[in-house]
């Protein structure tokens, strides 16, 4: 997994709240059998004035000007601005997907539904909670300044901006660790296979209906 | 020591191994897979040259993006029109077949949508932890399971490890006193528990719905409303056990048998949340208040009795609701104070993962029998949520109720549910549904979805427009 330390970067606005997963990555594009080349089909709906289909050319269709990430302003940004409860809806996982592919590194939101939240950390996506008020702020001062940066410090877990606010935030040790290092989980989890094992041969003395049902 | 809640036993019956800096190692019992959200597991799986922990714990099926149309599903996974969904579909039979892993193909008996088929066949059980690359596995919960949806990095942390990384959720209990009246449904109760907590209010919890209306209610009851804990924000939902849950699972395909069935009953039975435990965050809703709930606008909080009217940008409290609200209204083409019956309806979805048990079928169908579609409804198509549901309806003569109404009787699958096969709204038309999400383009790109039970849906349909069900239970037909 890609890992994530310290991160400078131009900030983008979805100004509303609940955004959720069909919105980040509407339904169709989730045929693909693939984790990458979802980022032209971010916030599709909300982007372009078609419907769009997986495998077309993105770049021929006619696009919503007004939408804020469609202004040149915003163009290269790397970290999201959102409101609350950002990702709701569905575990699919292309979300994180899309919006990694898109450019985005980082996420800022008062709130994150679980799953969504989750996922971003498989995918070197690091989702910042910030209180409402400093959200607020940053939306604020965003508005204000043409190429409006932020940049975002995962050892300290902090957000600083240009203006002199730092924003302190909260994550789980072991998701920070496993960002820091980029470590693979699953290889992670592969070191305690001892313990798994020795659960499963107690757990199959105790309820052995669990094992074997299934072929 | 406090007592524990039934999550609590769960998870502690689960814990492989506590961490020290707060994460711990949870032991999976039962992995169900489609073919939307496991490709790029299996695929991960073979490129970093790991093979699955155990064959016996997984199940699959395709559902979300297989066609609902008896002809073109006659075809097989080879007749499937859409490539893109044909490769996807075929995927799946293809990693199935590689690793050895029990899949229930498109036109198998035991086929369905993931959380219709695991309960049903008896791959689902008290007491297991099931988890699903799908965020309704919620669902399970009502068979007092600690299911819940993961991302497809999980799927494959699940498949390579049978262990997934998590955190201990908060407790919350949701209670339900009382009795449900007359054309009330576990679909209305579950909506309005989402109207009253709002779609972030389960976040960060396990909810556990307790009280005399969810002991009164039946299984499939219980998976409608734990299947749509995730729309309150919660990804596990969970009723205890009682009589009826370990009659519901006796005799099911993968359940045990005879002692071994016992023993599993008795172990099932100390599944119920202790006398003394404590929960972090309680609510509470009355039965008897509960009217049939229909959503209005596009977030399942969006919601409000059948007899009521849309709410007013004048009555919200703060500018952000405004905003918000004004934002619904005008992508569901509706007036503030409007009242909701007054809302046309132009297709009608009976089927998803939260209501096309046979239950559904059979709520639906009382309302259906002896009348007709309304002219001006395009399409009514009522879709079974499995094989096995489609089996026994046929087998009461329910799809002949349907076609005799004008309705269309379709294959399992996951259908207008989210619209990733054929089956799918029309920009700017309104949906009488019995899924379980009204987001913007959920089922289909500018459709409009109002959400609400089989018996209110089918009601739409012969009415033309939402329509208070009970209105029409009285009457002679
Ligand atoms: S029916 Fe809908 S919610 Fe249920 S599994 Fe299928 S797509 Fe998901």
């Amino acid at each position: 997994m890609k890992a994530f330390t310290v991160h400078r970067g131009l900030v983008g606005p979805m100004d509303r709240a609940n955004v959720d997963t069909d919105m980040i990555i509407p339904k169709q594009f989730l045929k693909s059998i693939k984790r990458s080349g979802f980022g032209p089909n971010l916030f599709d709906e909300l982007r372009y004035h078609d419907e769009g289909q997986p495998g077309a050319d993105c770049s021929q269709r006619p696009i919503k000007a007004d939408f804020p990430l469609n202004l040149p302003r915003y163009k290269g940004a790397s970290i999201l601005l959102a409101r609350k409860n950002f990702g709701c809806g569905s575990s699919r996982e292309h979300a994180p997907w899309a919006l990694e592919d898109y450019g985005f590194n980082a996420l800022i939101a008062p709130s994150y539904a679980d799953i969504f939240y989750n996922n971003c950390f498989k995918n070197g996506l690091l989702p910042v909670i910030l209180s409402e008020e400093q959200v607020e702020t940053l939306f604020q001062e965003m508005a204000e300044k043409e190429g409006y940066q932020l940049s975002i410090d995962l050892p300290s877990q902090t957000v600083t901006t240009d203006s002199g606010h730092v924003f302190h935030f909260e994550l789980d040790e072991f998701r920070k660790e496993c960002l820091l290092n980029g470590l693979d989980e699953i290889g992670l989890t592969l070191e305690e296979a001892d313990a798994i094992k020795q659960y499963e041969t107690q757990r199959a003395q105790q309820h052995p209906w669990v094992f074997g049902a299934i072929k | 020591m406090t007592g524990r809640t039934l999550y609590d036993k769960l998870w502690d019956s689960h814990l492989v191994k506590q961490n020290t800096d707060g994460s711990s190692l949870i032991y999976i019992d039962r992995h169900v897979l489609h073919e939307v959200t496991s490709p790029q597991a299996f695929e991960g799986l073979r490129l970093a040259g790991r093979r699955p922990w155990r064959l016996d714990t997984n199940i699959a099926t395709p559902d979300h993006n297989i066609s609902t149309d008896k002809s073109e599903r006659a075809a097989g996974v080879a007749g499937m029109v859409d490539e893109v969904s044909r490769i996807q579909v075929q995927t799946l039979d293809d990693n199935c077949d590689f690793y050895g892993i029990k899949e229930f193909k498109i036109n198998e008996m035991g086929q369905g949508i993931v959380h219709v088929m695991g309960p049903e066949l008896g791959a689902t059980m008290p007491g297991m932890t099931v988890v699903c690359g799908d965020s309704h596995t919620a669902t399970h919960g009502a068979l007092a399971c600690l299911a819940h949806g993961i991302g497809t990095s999980e799927v494959e942390h699940v498949l390579a490890t049978q262990c997934l990384v998590a955190k201990k959720m908060k407790n919350m209990r949701v209670t339900v006193n009382g009795q449900l009246g007359t054309g009330v449904t576990p679909k209305d109760v579950v909506l309005a528990i989402i109207g009253k907590i709002g779609t972030a209010g389960g976040n960060e919890h396990a909810i556990e719905f307790a009280g005399s209306v969810f002991r009164d209610m039946s299984i499939e009851g219980r998976m409608t409303v734990c299947n749509m804990a995730i729309e309150a924000g919660a990804r596990v939902g969970m009723v205890a056990v009682d009589q009826k849950t370990i009659d519901y699972c006796e005799g099911r395909q993968f359940v045990p048998k005879g002692e071994m069935f016992q023993r599993a009953a008795s172990y099932w039975q100390t599944l119920v949340s202790d006398a003394d435990a404590v929960f972090d965050t309680e609510v509470v809703l009355h039965g008897d208040e509960i009217a049939p709930q229909v959503t209005w606008g596009t977030s399942p909080e969006m919601v409000a009795p059948v007899t009521a009217s849309l709410p007013t940008l004048a009555e919200q409290p703060s500018e952000e609701k405004r905003k918000g609200l004004a934002r619904a209204l005008e992508y569901m083409g509706l007036e503030g104070g409007q009242s909701i019956q007054s809302i046309a309806v132009d297709r009608v979805f009976i089927g998803s993962c939260t209501n096309s048990r046979i239950e559904d079928m059979r709520a639906a169908a009382a309302v259906a029998k002896g009348r007709s579609v309304a002219s001006t409804v395009k399409q009514v198509l009522v879709v079974p949520g499995s094989q096995m549901v489609k089996a026994q309806a046929e087998a009461e003569g329910l799809h002949e109720i349907f076609i005799a109404a004008g309705m269309d009787w379709r294959e399992p699958g996951c259908s207008m549910c989210l619209a990733m096969n054929a089956d799918k709204l029309g920009a700017g038309e309104h949906c009488a549904s019995t899924s379980n999400r009204n987001f913007e383009g959920r089922q289909g790109n500018g459709g409009r979805t109002h959400l609400m039970s089989p018996a209110m849906a089918a009601a739409a349909a012969v009415a033309g427009h939402i329509v208070d069900v009970r209105t029409l239970m009285g009457e002679n037909h």
